[in-house]
């Protein structure tokens, strides 16, 4: 199985090195060339402005859009759930838009608002949670999106047929559950 | 500052690689860096080769001046404080900045000790020029690394030899036996830990960026392909002739630092890149501050 990790910039080696532990061949994606063939890709944590420009100045931005309506897996961390979400609270401009969902940005503040927490998550259970400078989903806008987890009454992943967005970390942890349910996703 | 603040201080690092931090003295060029692709700002009233040019005293910049550009912008926000200077780096705690620099850039303000920066709560990055600089740093608390370069200068060369140094003697404590690294770690004035991590690992436990003299996009794809994991822009941006085309071009180099096609065409017509200064040529020497 071929997935693609988004690589214009982030933390795409972690994700990277989480996949391929449970058996994943992957490839970074840094050009539209590098999209051919993958099964499923994953949008990292990093800068969404910088990440949803270099779509663009990339020429990627199209075919990753195409890709992921079309039913191409998506797992999105963080700054890549701002990528997919289709309203931004707290920004005219949004990037893929293929997510129903509203994304406040930088939800929680600056890094002093960064934290840990265990909560659960629907079908996998207690996860640790890690959340820097992360973003929530202020509303879902479909009634097809199922939430997964909350914390403190905010909406922190979700998923939407192929699209699986989470405002935390998994690739930062030990904990790979998160990424085995995103494999069996495709399967 | 507990365990879980240091690995979300780590992760703030990780979140930022593959991308370009810029030096910025105004809310106006925040905006310019951010919309060229900026992952970061740094937020400094002069930009290191201005206080080259300027010398005397250089400190922390004004928190109102910080606080006008994490306003402007919504990527994080750096600041420097001088080495050693703890009570600077509490008020740049207290304005809640992203990230402190403690920083060869401003003039020391202690000769011996740095900052204990395990006392924070906010990350720090500081600036190595070799393999027992990073860890002593590490050691301190700081999360994240930078090669020092010579700042101001539009100088790669300096970046260039502590990147390549810092990976040499990686290299070399990868390569030794278990029971050589208790030597390693007396003559890198280190902890054992810290050398045995690098020594299972081979890379530092930290994030590693390269600042100091970055003045092209070639430049940073340059010190990308030597190991840095994202690079600093200070002066090459805005002392050059068109710094938004310039910042968009550097950011788009250290994407795909291994395509020299791209890299020549986002090379064209950048307009004039800052004049640089030999290291011969100048009167401060910044990397030697702070050891």
């Amino acid at each position: 199985m071929k997935i693609g990790v988004l690589a214009v910039q982030g933390a795409f080696i972690e994700h990277r090195k989480m996949l391929e532990s449970l058996g994943a061949e992957c490839v970074e994606i840094r050009q539209k060339a590098d999209l051919e063939g993958i099964q499923g890709i994953v949008l990292p944590g990093g800068e969404s402005t910088v990440q949803g420009k270099l779509l663009h100045k990339l020429d990627m931005f199209g075919k990753i859009q195409t890709c992921i309506r079309e039913g191409l897996p998506v797992l999105a961390t963080c700054a890549g759930m701002i990528l997919l979400a289709q309203t931004l609270y707290n920004d005219p401009v949004t990037h893929l838009a293929t997510l129903p969902v509203t994304v406040r940005r930088n939800a929680y503040g600056r890094q002093l608002g960064s934290f840990i927490t265990d909560q659960p998550v629907k079908g996998i259970g207690e996860f640790p949670m890690v959340f820097i400078r992360a973003p929530y989903i202020e509303s879902v806008d479909d009634s097809d999106v199922e939430v997964l987890a909350t914390v403190d009454d905010h909406i922190v992943a979700v998923r939407y047929g192929n699209q699986l967005g989470l405002s935390f970390h998994p690739e930062m942890t030990e904990d790979t559950r998160i990424h085995e349910f995103f494999l069996k996703m495709i399967q | 500052m507990d365990n879980k603040q240091y690995e979300l201080n780590k992760g703030l690092a990780q979140m930022l690689k593959g991308g370009v931090i810029m030096d910025v003295t105004t809310p106006e060029q925040a905006k310019i860096a951010e919309d060229a692709g900026a992952c970061a700002v740094m937020a400094l009233e002069r930009i290191p080769a201005d206080i080259r040019a300027a010398g005397g005293v250089s400190r922390m910049s004004d928190p109102k001046m910080i606080k006008g550009i994490q306003e402007a912008v919504s990527i994080p926000v750096m600041a420097k404080c001088r080495i050693g200077h703890f009570v600077e780096a509490q008020l740049l705690e207290a304005i809640e900045i992203d990230y402190i620099d403690e920083s060869e850039v401003l003039s020391p303000a202690d000769d011996i000790y740095h900052i204990n920066k395990r006392d924070f709560k906010v990350p720090f990055v500081c600036g190595a020029r070799d393999l027992g600089e990073a860890l002593r740093r590490i050691n301190e608390g700081a999360s994240m690394i930078r090669t020092k370069g010579e700042p101001g200068t539009g100088d790669v060369v300096q970046a260039v030899r502590h990147m390549r140094k810092m990976n040499a003697e990686i290299r070399k404590v990868v390569s030794m036996r278990e029971d050589e690294l208790f030597e390693e770690a007396k003559q890198l004035q280190v902890p054992y830990e810290l050398v045995k991590y690098v020594h299972d690992n081979g890379k530092l436990p930290v994030v590693n960026f390269a600042a100091g003299g970055v003045a092209t996009p070639a430049d940073a794809a340059l010190m990308m392909q030597l190991g840095a994991e994202g690079v600093f822009v200070g002066s090459g941006i805005f002392k050059s002739g068109n710094p938004a085309k310039r910042a968009s071009a550097i950011v788009q180099a250290v994407t795909n630092y291994t395509d020299a096609k791209l890299i020549a065409e986002l090379s064209e017509d950048l307009g004039e890149a800052m004049v640089g200064i030999n290291p011969s040529e100048i009167a401060i020497i910044m990397e030697e501050r702070g050891k």
